[in-house]
Formats: structure tokens, C-alpha cells, sequence
């Protein structure tokens, strides 16, 4: 290969029609005549449906249909728990339309289907739904205590889940420490919101009995069985295609909403198109929310602030039902540790149900909360010893010689023990300092302080556990007219570029151009092995599945090859689209290779027909295909990974607080990122900056408000606030390389990391900034002006 | 749904009244009846088959649906379609040339990773130009950059590459 | 999130516009719907009627003269702003309008909208109460002037009676030598302030001097900060006087704590903004 593309800085192949605004996202399909569905939702956090009138919507003219849960057959259930797990007493899961009581605001209880979404809405609110309103605990700590407003009569003290899990010997190291610190932190509600709201649109062909379902998630194949499953139709008449999707970071990777499996079963029974595109409010309070926890952690250490065992005792927030178990605290009682050697761990968590929004991952996915507390403790170690913050952490930090470093005990999200297969932490530490120049930093400060001015630093490492199995395929194809190569996942994107990344490494493989190897992925009907994309898994699971594959492909491309042009295997060279012969101008396409391997062969086109001027693909006497033999260019393959790969990075800030506004400004901004091999930096920096701005949300600004009858009451843009590009710093990011040893590819998952330690990072530096005038720390976030006035102001 | 049940006629069109409104939409006039209460956006997307507009908050937050009317940059999702009557509108699929190649600024989203999801892309793309035809000053400083930004919403690339389009755009279309 | 169905009316005359508004109790008047097409689209309004005065004659002037800048009731915040015209007569008004929203929303709200709209956090009709400006209302009865101070009643409620149509707004030409400054702060760029206050200082050899002082944000409508003034315009100025000022103007503070600030934060918020726009008020005065 000539120049390789894995490691390059490559444009994206799907950039052009998205900026031209050719995207297909889903409202942007065109169905004939289609029909809208709109939601009648619970306005009560919790409550009893005494009766359901929906007569005067039903006469409402434009209407098609209103459904409640008795006018939805077998859909008429308690949806599915889809991650079991012993530590879950009866998990409760959401039923598609409520039937009898009501959990949280926004809960559906209709489906309206009409003419357009303006007479939806306006037949919606005909709908007469009787309410009794029950009373309600939305405070998380106050939710656990006894006698607390129960979101379900069985579970006392709404409780979900208790789990412990210990690594080393916790009690015999913490007899033996020097020191404890412990603190109390707390992150609050968030919400992932992507630009595009989720959209389903179904419709149905009474011909061929196909129901095709255009649906903005992250795990099509994982909606279709369940489509096929409860609507009693065959896997196979059931296609469901991702298109573009605007973002999605884990909200749409939720199953299932009860949008996702009412539309198409309207669709179905209607005999008409029929669409949902949610909106804004309803993303807010129908769509899944994270990040609620309040950790009281302790670190036992030596005097030299050596931490020798670590305790952790949390809850964890999951709303008003539990559908992914307890994935969210596991990861975070598993990231705990996070980048340290801490040899001797007890955490224990219980999941709370609250009558919310139920809770799923949102990008972090239990990462930021335990960065938030393993950080924020180190510092309170720091401060207590008096040691400098970079020191106690170069302290404990694992050395490159510790690699691998096993917790045994602890139980990742795989199933499996922690094991942080490889990194250079303490080299990350020091290209941070350096780079912030942190070692000149008191100095400045203390000018600063002269002027009146507060300058702080902030810092904080993390670890991130990617790639998780169980497994994902690749599929590739190299078609015999044009000499293009298809390729095909059971991912989908949401804006990630896997269709960049994917082609980049077939293309070397293959010695194409990186523009001819179209990814196709989200779609069932092209490709239905696979899992879905989340967990920062898609560059490691499929990128080796793809890899694997395409290693397949160019073995047989290189063997046709060299059939057609009389030579040895080991003299052909793939690149520029063809294969050459070593050394001379001998070559012949990979179209027309493609189609030599097809013993059944019209001449469509040049390459067909240069393809007949060669000697066979294939050289063997017989049937045109040889027992075993596949025609074409094209190969499948699966990889399964043995555990996480566990990726880590460390921020640094430097900060300006101004006391009188209580702004915070934000005057540099160091990321030290370490994903293992990158196959398109460009495209790491875009995850890694992507996640840093929504850190900077959680930080600062993204909070969840909920009034104390469980009404969210900042359900909207203007007071949920997402930060603008005035809000978010310019961000330096350096980049170590430290393959992962546990894939062919030696990549990590990039796609959380950069919002796991914002709030860490912020955190600390406020309080750096603050320390002169006295103020109280800072352990809750996102933080806002009124909490830094109240920590100076000590009130 | 039984196998013979004879099914109800549905509902074609909603009983709203409706009126006709005449723009100018990408340089053509046309002629619509819409109802009055059509959102511009809904118009643009919905009746003109105009998608690439897109809608994100629907209460003019996220300027995903940003659109120019009459040459300057305007939510399409807080103007009624009969506010636009008698109005020059300009979208996103305006901006490249016939032929589909990519207008410079369009070109620099593309060298800096200025788009991830490709959601927002069209609004902020509608509002820089905007802002580039204005015949105002064009600020280059960090602060100046982001400050017209501000005003669209961007959940994926953190806007350090829309920053960098912007600036590599003005450069090349010597704006200054 | 989309409107509920009502009658739609451009008229092009104004006594057709407020007959068209006295017709109907439940009618709205949209100008350029910044601020009303939100509240329709998440159904906060449901008006039965919206009378769309943007094609009625005579609304879109904007002009300086006789020591007031007159802005009609079409005239968008972008052109109020880029005014070369008001820019020379009152400086103030531009350094306010960048804190209004983001440009896109100015490019079609109109200032007298937003001045109707009365929300108790928004820099315009702080601006017209700083000012001692006026409006100007067009009903079935007649023309009547109201005075900003009576305008502004609550938040989202004026002494605009429902058959009204707000035709003009009145800033005044600041006289020469006026300090001016304006300091707000607000979550992120261009959100409603968490407090603003506005600042005009003329001073007088041997004093008093002139001082005006108001604030949005702070209270359920935009208010002068009167106490602040006297002490102000009394004393010189001074570092006591200055701090006596800051002080008095935290007990105007009477928003509840909501999600965004606290009460006692917005205090201390709204007495620092207070001294720094007093001090860039009088770096700008002669």
C-alpha cells in the first residue's frame, strides 16, 4: 500500500450531502400521505387514572384514530427489562400507553393519529383523562427514608436495586491508614438532548406484508425483533432503517418507547403511513434522562497520601422505571478507582426509583459521577496533607510497568473484572502540567490576587472502559461493475463517522480510495448481525469485525489476481482500485476482478469486459464454483471483544471566577487524550471536543429542574440551558497512543470521553480560584452563580 | 386488523381553513393555500418538499431553522408562513452551486470538521452567511466569532471546528 | 408543540387593524412573533384572532428628531440597533440591544413588541423606564401616550388596554455630556438577564447631579433604583456614597429564588452591577 489511510486526517465521506441539506433524517422522508401521531401525556408525576375519555378527540374532523391501552392489543404490556441482574427485586419497566396509574410527567396515556400534527395536538387536548393525584418524593435522599411517597407500592423505600462489590481486602487496609478523608458529592439530573428530537415514521404494505419502520435510534435490530416478536410478524417482513440521525448520545438507544411500537402498529392497522416526530417538550419529559447520584466516598491513605482503600457509597437515581437494570451505577461503581492503584475497594450502591423520567445512559454513562467523586476526594486528600494536587495523584497513579491492572471483584458492565489493559498515565499527567504550565502557576496566581483578580486551576484524570462485547460484524463487498467497496455493520450513526472510519480501514486493506468504500449501516435489511452503538464500542467491535472481513476480502482479491495475471499470490500489490504486479505496469481493476470471480459474468460494462482478457479467477477443473467456493469479492466476519479496553485522558483548566457576577471564565482548557491507535485524528478530536462542550453543560449549566410535585419545570431551551459557542473554550488537546493490546486494530473507544471529567475539572478550579476568599468547596454540580455566591458568601 | 373487515374512510385533509400565500422561496415565486396557523418551517419542509431546514426546539433557541428572509438570518420556526408573504426566503439547498458544488463556506465545514450529525449544520450555515452578505464588518477574533454563532445550538462538535470554518471561510471569501 | 387554530388578519390600515383587535376579546396583535409564536407553538397563548400589523402603513418609521428617537411599531431590534442616527443620539441603546436575545431573533422582533411583551427580565422596556420614555397607544377611543413607568405593571402585563395597539415607542436624545452605561448578567449569551442595570449620569458643577438608575431582572416588572439615585446624585459619587448606593439598591430585589438565581445572590448581583455601571456611567460623563 502506498499511502495508508488508518491514521489519517480524512475528510468525511457523508459531509457534502448534509451541508448541501440533503440528509434524510426521518421527518425528511416523504411517505404518501401520511398520517401524525401526537401523545396525550400524564401532566401528574404520579397518579391513579380514574377513567379515559377520548370521545370528543375521536370526533374531532382530521382524526384518524386515537388509541389508549385498550385499543392496543398485544401491545398492551409491561415492556421488557432488557439487562437482568440479581441485584433487581421485580424490576418494573413502562407500558406502552398507561394502564391504571401514571409515574411521571410526560408519561403517554393516548395516541392521537391524525391528518397533520397541528389537528393531533388539537384532538390531544379533547382527550379527557380523570386524574387522582398521589403524592410524590422527588429528593433522592429523601426518596430512601421511611414513610417516603412510594413511586410503586412494591418496592419500600423505592428501592430498584442494592448491590456491593468488593475488591482486595477493604477492612484490613483501612485499619492500617494514616488518613481518611471523605465527602459528599452530588450530579445532578441531565438530559443528552440532540439537536433532533427522536422521529418514527411506519408504514405498511398489505401487497407484500412488509411493515418498514424509519426509526432515529441507535439499535434498529434490537427494535425490529421486538417489532416482529409482539406484532407476531416474521423477522423477515419486518425491515427497520436508522437514516441520518441528528446525535444521540445513548437517549436513543433506549427500548423501547412506546412511540417506536404504537406508530408502526398504527401504521399497520390503519393501512396509511403514519408518523411521530417528537418534539422539544417531549424530549424533555418522555424521552430518558441521567446523571442523578450522590456518592459519600472515603479514602483511606498513608501519611505520603498513598490511598490504600477506597469506599464508596452511593444512590443512584433511575426515575420512575428501570428498563437497563443497573448498567448506569455499575459503571460508575466500577470506575470508581478510576486511574489510580487504590489495591482494596468497597462500593455499594442502591437504585432509587423516583416518579421521573426513567433513567438509561446518556453519553458517561455513570463516568462523570465517579470521576466527579474520585477527583474531587483526591483534592480534599491534597488539601489535607498538604500536597499539591498533581503530586498526590502522580502518588497512585498506575505505572506503565503495572499494566495490566486487575480488580478483581470488580464486575464491569461486560460481566467481567476491571482490567486497565494499558496507558501511559503518569506521561498524561506530566504533558498536562507542562502544557498548563502549571509549574508557574502559584506565581501567576498570586499576581492576579494583587489586582483583585481569582485565578484558579483545576484538574482531574479518568479511565473509561469502551468496546464492550458481545459482538458486531462487518460485511464487505467489492461490486463487480464499479469496482466500488460496499460495506455494512449492525451499527448506526448518529453523526460519529463510521462511514469515514470504516472506509479508511478497508480502504487500505483493499487499496482504494477512502470515497469509494460507501458504509452503509442502520439499515436491516442490509445487514442484521449485531448489537447497536453505544458504550463507546463502534471503532473497536466493528472496526475489527470490518477489518477482519476486509483482511478476507483482499486475501481473495490478491489470489484472483493472481490467477488472471499468471503470477504468484505474493507478487500482486493492491492499490489505486487495482491489482498490480510487483514491479510493472501489469495490473488489472478490482472491478474487474470482482467480476472475473463471478462465473456468471455480463459484460455491463469496461470492466467486464477487461475482465475477459485475463485468464480465470479461478483456476480449477469442474463445476464453475469450486465446493467451498463463493463467488465474488465479498466476505463477512465477526469480532467478539475478550473485555473492555480501557481508555483514559486527563483535563486541566485554568479559571477566572469573578466574584461580584459570580461568573465563571474559562481561560484555558488542556485535554491529555489517550484512545489507543486512532484511525482518524480529526474524527477523535470531533468525539473527544463534542464531549467536552456537553462536560461544560454538566459543569455549569445542564440541570434538570423538577418542582416538588415532580413537574419539570425548566422543560425547554430557554431555561435548560445548553451551552453556546460562547459558553464552550477553545480546547487544547494532546494526544498519546497507547495501543490497546486486547485488539488486532489497537483502538479504544473515544466516543464518552471527553465529557467524563468537565465537572472534576471545574470543580477544582473554582475552588483553587475561591480558596483566598475563604469559600466552601465545591462538590455538587452543575454549579451555578447562586452556588458560588453562596459558598462566598458563606450562606 | 380482520381479514374483511371493511375499513373506515380516513381523513385526507385537516378542516383547517385555508388561504393562499405568495413568496419568493430560493428565487422562485410561488403560490401556496396553506392554513394560517403553517409554521414557515412546516411550510418550507412539508408543503415545498424543502427538508434540508431543520426543527429543533420549536420556540427559537436552537436556530436549527434558520433561514433568511430577505436577506438576513430569521427563525423559521417562530415566523408564520403568512408572515412571509410577499418575502424573499433563502434555504439551505440554495447555497451550493446547481451543479452541487460546495459553496466555500460550505467547503471549510467540511476541512474542519465543523459538522458531526449534520443537524444543526443548515441553520448555522444559513446564519453565518447571513452574516457574511450583511455587508457589516466581519470580526475574526475568537470573541467575535463566537458571538455570531451564539444564537445556534450544536450538541456534537463543541463548535472549535465551526470556529475554524468561519474563520477559513472569511479568508477565503476575503471578508474582513 | 405547534398553534392551535386562529383567524388570521393582515389589514393594511391601522383603524382597520384596531377595529379588527376590538372584534374580538381573545385577539392578539403579532408584529414580528418573537417572542408571540413561541407562546402560540407551545400553546401558552391560544388567541381566537391575530391581527398581523406588518403590513399596516405607517408603523415601520423610525426617526430622530425634537430630542426623541421615535420607533414605530415594525421597526425590528437590528435596525434600532445598526442606526447610525440613534447610535449618535443615545449610545446607550446599541450597548443594551447586543445583550437582546442573538441576532437572528433581532433580525425579526420588533422593539415596540418587546416592550409589549413586558418581561420583567428584558433590557428594552428596562431601557424606556431608565429613559423616562414613552409609548404611544392606538385604540377605538384614540391616541394616548403612557409614560414608561405607568406602562410596565407586571411581568407580561402593561397599562396597553386589550383593544390597543402600542403604534410608537419614545426614547429620548440623551443630552450632551450624559455618562450612559449598561451591565447585565445573564447564564449565557443573549438569555434573559439574572440582572441588568442601566445607567445615565449628568453632572452638575455643585451638584446634584442628574442620575438615573434601573435594573431588570430583579422584580415582576423593570424599576429605577430611586433610592440608589438620590444617594448618588447627593453625594458626589463617593466611595461611601457609591457603596451606600450599592446597598440600598439590594432591597429592590424582590424576585423570588428560582431556578436560575437566588434572591440573595440577585442581591449581590444587582449591587455590583450597580457600582461598575455607575463607574463606567462616570468615565463616560463630562
Amino acid at each position: 500500500m502506498s499511502t495508508r489511510s488508518f491514521g489519517a486526517r480524512i475528510r468525511r465521506n457523508i459531509d457534502p450531502k448534509l451541508l448541501r441539506g440533503e440528509g434524510s433524517f426521518v421527518d425528511d422522508i416523504p411517505l404518501p400521505s401520511p398520517l401524525h401521531a401526537a401523545f396525550v401525556r400524564s401532566p401528574f408525576a404520579r397518579a391513579r387514572i380514574r377513567s379515559v375519555d377520548a370521545a370528543a378527540a375521536r370526533a374531532h374532523p382530521g382524526v384518524a384514530a386515537v388509541y389508549t391501552c385498550d385499543e392496543i392489543g398485544a401491545l398492551d404490556i409491561e415492556l421488557p427489562q432488557l439487562i437482568p441482574h440479581p441485584s433487581m427485586t421485580d424490576p418494573r419497566t413502562q407500558r406502552p400507553l398507561a394502564r391504571g396509574d401514571v409515574f411521571h410527567v410526560g408519561q403517554p396515556v393516548a395516541m392521537v393519529v391524525a391528518v397533520d400534527r397541528y389537528t393531533a395536538e388539537d384532538a390531544a387536548a379533547l382527550v379527557d383523562v380523570d386524574y387522582d393525584p398521589l403524592p410524590v418524593e422527588v429528593d433522592l435522599e429523601r426518596a430512601v427514608m421511611d414513610g417516603a411517597p412510594l413511586v410503586h407500592a412494591t418496592h419500600p423505600n423505592n428501592v430498584a436495586a442494592h448491590f456491593r462489590q468488593v475488591s482486595g481486602d477493604p477492612a484490613r487496609a483501612m485499619a492500617q491508614a494514616e488518613h481518611v478523608t471523605r465527602i459528599r458529592v452530588q450530579v445532578d439530573r441531565s438530559t443528552a438532548a440532540p439537536m433532533e428530537c427522536r422521529a418514527v415514521a411506519a408504514m405498511f404494505d398489505a401487497v407484500t406484508g412488509e411493515l418498514t419502520v424509519w426509526d432515529g435510534t441507535q439499535a434498529p435490530i434490537s427494535v425490529r425483533g421486538a417489532l416482529a416478536s409482539i406484532l407476531g410478524l416474521d423477522e423477515d417482513k419486518v425491515r427497520v432503517v436508522a437514516p441520518d440521525v441528528g446525535g444521540g448520545f445513548g437517549q436513543k438507544v433506549y427500548q423501547f418507547y412506546p412511540d417506536e411500537l404504537l406508530v408502526p402498529m398504527a401504521a399497520r392497522a390503519l393501512g396509511r403511513p403514519v408518523k411521530y416526530i417528537e418534539d422539544r417538550r417531549e424530549n424533555f419529559i418522555g424521552s430518558s434522562q441521567e446523571r442523578t447520584q450522590i456518592h459519600e466516598i472515603e479514602l483511606h491513605a498513608r501519611r505520603t497520601g498513598e490511598v490504600i482503600a477506597l469506599r464508596d457509597l452511593f444512590l443512584h437515581d433511575t426515575g420512575a422505571f428501570i428498563p437497563y437494570g443497573i448498567a448506569i451505577p455499575q459503571v460508575a461503581s466500577t470506575s470508581i478507582a478510576g486511574a489510580y492503584r487504590i489495591p482494596n475497594i468497597e462500593v455499594e450502591f442502591r437504585c432509587v426509583y423516583t416518579p421521573t423520567v426513567p433513567v438509561t445512559p446518556y453519553r458517561g454513562c455513570g463516568r462523570p459521577q465517579a470521576t466527579f467523586a474520585i477527583e474531587r476526594a483526591l483534592d480534599q486528600l491534597a488539601e489535607e496533607l498538604g500536597l499539591d494536587r498533581f503530586e498526590v495523584r502522580r502518588r497512585n497513579l498506575v505505572a506503565d510497568h503495572e499494566f495490566p491492572l486487575l480488580r478483581s471483584g470488580l464486575l464491569f458492565a461486560d460481566g467481567l473484572p476491571v482490567s486497565l489493559d494499558s496507558g501511559q498515565y503518569h506521561r498524561a499527567l506530566a504533558l498536562l502540567a507542562e502544557r498548563l504550565g502549571a509549574a508557574g502557576f502559584a506565581e501567576e496566581q498570586e499576581l492576579a490576587r494583587g489586582q483583585g483578580r481569582y485565578l484558579g486551576l483545576g484538574l482531574a484524570f479518568y479511565v473509561e472502559g469502551t468496546g464492550l462485547g458481545p459482538y458486531e460484524g462487518g460485511h464487505v463487498r467489492v461490486h463487480p461493475i464499479t469496482g466500488k467497496v460496499y460495506v455494512n455493520t449492525g451499527l448506526t450513526s448518529q453523526g460519529q463517522g463510521h462511514d469515514t472510519v470504516f472506509a479508511q480501514i478497508v480502504a487500505d486493506q483493499l487499496g482504494v480510495a477512502v470515497e469509494d468504500v460507501i458504509v452503509v449501516e442502520g439499515d436491516t435489511k442490509a445487514f442484521d448481525w449485531g448489537v447497536a452503538t453505544f458504550a463507546s464500542r463502534a471503532a473497536v467491535v466493528s472496526g475489527n469485525a470490518i477489518h477482519q472481513s476486509a483482511a478476507l476480502v483482499r486475501a481473495k482479491a490478491i489470489a484472483a489476481a493472481a490467477n488472471m495475471l499468471e503470477v504468484d499470490a505474493e507478487a500482486i500489490d493492491l492499490r489505486e482500485g487495482a491489482a498490480w504486479v510487483r514491479g510493472t505496469n501489469r495490473h488489472v481493476s478490482l472491478a474487474a476482478v470482482a467480476t472475473a470471480t463471478n462465473p456468471l459474468r455480463y459484460a455491463f460494462n469496461e470492466a467486464a469486459k477487461a475482465a475477459t482478457q485475463f485468464a480465470p479467477a479461478s483456476r480449477h477443473d469442474g463445476p464453475a464454483l469450486r465446493p467451498g467456493e463463493h463467488p465474488g469479492l465479498e466476505a463477512t466476519d465477526y469480532y467478539s471483544p475478550p473485555c473492555a479496553t480501557w481508555a483514559y485522558g486527563v483535563h486541566g483548566g485554568l479559571f477566572e471566577v469573578d466574584p461580584v457576577t459570580c461568573a465563571v471564565k474559562v481561560l484555558r482548557y488542556v485535554c491529555v487524550h489517550d484512545c489507543g491507535t486512532m484511525i482518524n485524528p480529526t474524527i477523535v478530536e470531533g468525539q473527544v471536543l463534542g464531549g467536552i462542550a456537553q462536560g461544560f453543560g454538566g459543569a455549569l449549566y445542564e440541570r434538570i429542574e423538577f418542582d416538588e410535585d415532580g413537574n419539570p419545570i425548566n422543560a425547554n431551551f430557554v431555561d435548560f440551558l445548553i451551552p453556546y459557542a460562547t459558553e464552550v473554550p477553545p480546547v487544547e488537546i494532546l494526544h498519546l497512543e497507547t495501543p490497546s493490546p486486547l485488539n488486532p486494530l489497537g483502538v479504544k473507544g473515544v466516543g464518552e470521553a471527553g465529557c467524563i471529567p468537565v465537572g472534576a475539572v471545574v470543580a477544582s478550579g473554582i475552588e483553587d480560584a475561591l480558596r483566598p476568599l475563604g469559600g466552601a468547596p465545591f462538590r455538587h454540580v452543575p454549579i451555578t452563580p447562586s452556588m458560588i455566591h453562596a459558598a462566598v458568601a458563606g450562606t | 386488523m380482520s381479514r374483511g373487515k371493511i375499513r373506515r374512510p380516513l381523513p385526507e385533509v385537516s378542516a383547517d381553513p385555508r388561504i393562499a400565500v405568495s413568496l419568493t422561496v430560493n428565487g422562485e415565486a410561488l403560490t401556496r393555500e396553506v392554513s394560517v396557523r403553517t409554521l414557515l418551517s412546516d411550510f418550507l419542509r412539508h408543503e415545498l418538499g424543502l427538508t434540508g431546514t431543520h426543527v429543533g426546539c420549536e420556540h427559537g433557541v436552537c436556530g436549527a431553522c434558520t433561514v433568511m428572509i430577505d436577506g438576513v438570518a430569521a427563525r423559521s420556526c417562530l415566523t408564520l408562513a403568512m408572515q412571509a408573504s410577499g418575502c424573499r426566503v433563502r434555504t439551505i439547498e440554495s447555497v451550493a452551486a446547481e451543479d452541487g458544488t460546495l459553496h466555500p463556506l460550505q467547503e471549510a465545514f467540511r476541512d474542519c470538521h465543523a459538522l458531526q450529525c449534520g443537524y444543526c449544520t443548515p441553520g448555522f450555515i444559513m446564519n453565518i452567511l447571513s452574516h457574511f452578505e450583511s455587508g457589516e464588518p466581519v470580526d475574526l477574533s475568537e470573541e467575535g466569532i463566537r458571538d455570531v454563532l451564539s444564537g445556534n445550538l450544536c450538541r456534537c462538535t463543541g463548535y472549535q471546528g465551526i470556529v475554524a470554518a468561519y474563520r477559513q471561510a472569511a479568508a477565503r471569501l476575503a471578508l474582513r | 408543540m405547534k398553534p392551535s387554530l386562529f383567524e388570521y388578519a393582515a389589514p393594511r390600515k391601522l383603524d382597520e387593524a384596531v377595529a379588527l383587535l376590538a372584534g374580538d376579546p381573545s385577539a392578539m396583535v403579532l408584529a414580528g412573533g418573537q417572542s408571540l409564536v413561541p407562546a402560540l407553538n407551545l400553546r401558552l397563548a391560544a388567541p381566537g384572532r391575530l391581527v398581523d400589523i406588518q403590513h399596516v402603513e405607517g408603523l415601520h418609521a423610525l426617526s430622530v428628531a425634537n430630542g426623541w428617537i421615535s420607533v414605530g411599531a415594525m421597526v425590528r431590534h437590528r435596525t434600532l440597533e445598526l442606526s447610525p442616527e440613534v447610535q449618535r443620539a443615545n449610545p446607550l441603546i446599541r450597548a443594551a440591544m447586543a445583550h437582546v436575545a442573538h441576532i437572528p431573533i433581532r433580525t425579526r422582533g420588533t422593539v415596540v413588541g418587546s416592550l409589549c411583551h413586558a418581561d420583567a427580565a428584558a433590557e428594552m422596556p428596562m431601557l424606556l423606564v431608565l429613559m423616562d420614555g414613552s409609548v404611544v397607544a392606538q385604540g377605538p377611543q384614540g391616541r394616548r401616550e403612557i409614560a414608561a413607568d405607568a406602562f410596565f405593571q407586571f411581568h407580561l402585563t402593561t397599562a396597553r388596554a386589550p383593544d390597543e395597539i402600542v403604534v410608537e415607542a419614545r426614547f429620548p436624545v440623551l443630552p450632551p455630556g450624559t455618562g450612559w452605561a449598561f451591565e447585565e448578567f445573564a447564564r449565557r449569551r443573549g438569555d434573559y438577564a439574572l440582572a441588568a442595570v442601566g445607567a445615565l449620569i449628568r453632572r452638575r458643577r455643585g451638584g446634584p447631579h442628574a442620575v438615573a438608575l434601573a435594573a431588570c431582572g430583579i422584580a415582576s416588572r423593570p424599576v429605577r433604583l430611586r433610592l440608589a439615585e438620590k444617594i448618588l446624585a447627593e453625594n458626589d459619587f463617593s466611595e461611601a456614597a457609591l457603596h451606600a448606593a450599592a446597598e440600598a439598591a439590594r432591597d429592590s430585589v424582590t424576585a423570588p429564588d428560582d431556578a436560575h438565581a437566588t434572591t440573595a445572590y440577585r442581591r449581590h448581583l444587582l449591587a455590583g452591577l450597580l457600582r461598575r455601571a455607575v463607574a463606567a456611567a462616570l468615565s463616560r460623563a463630562q
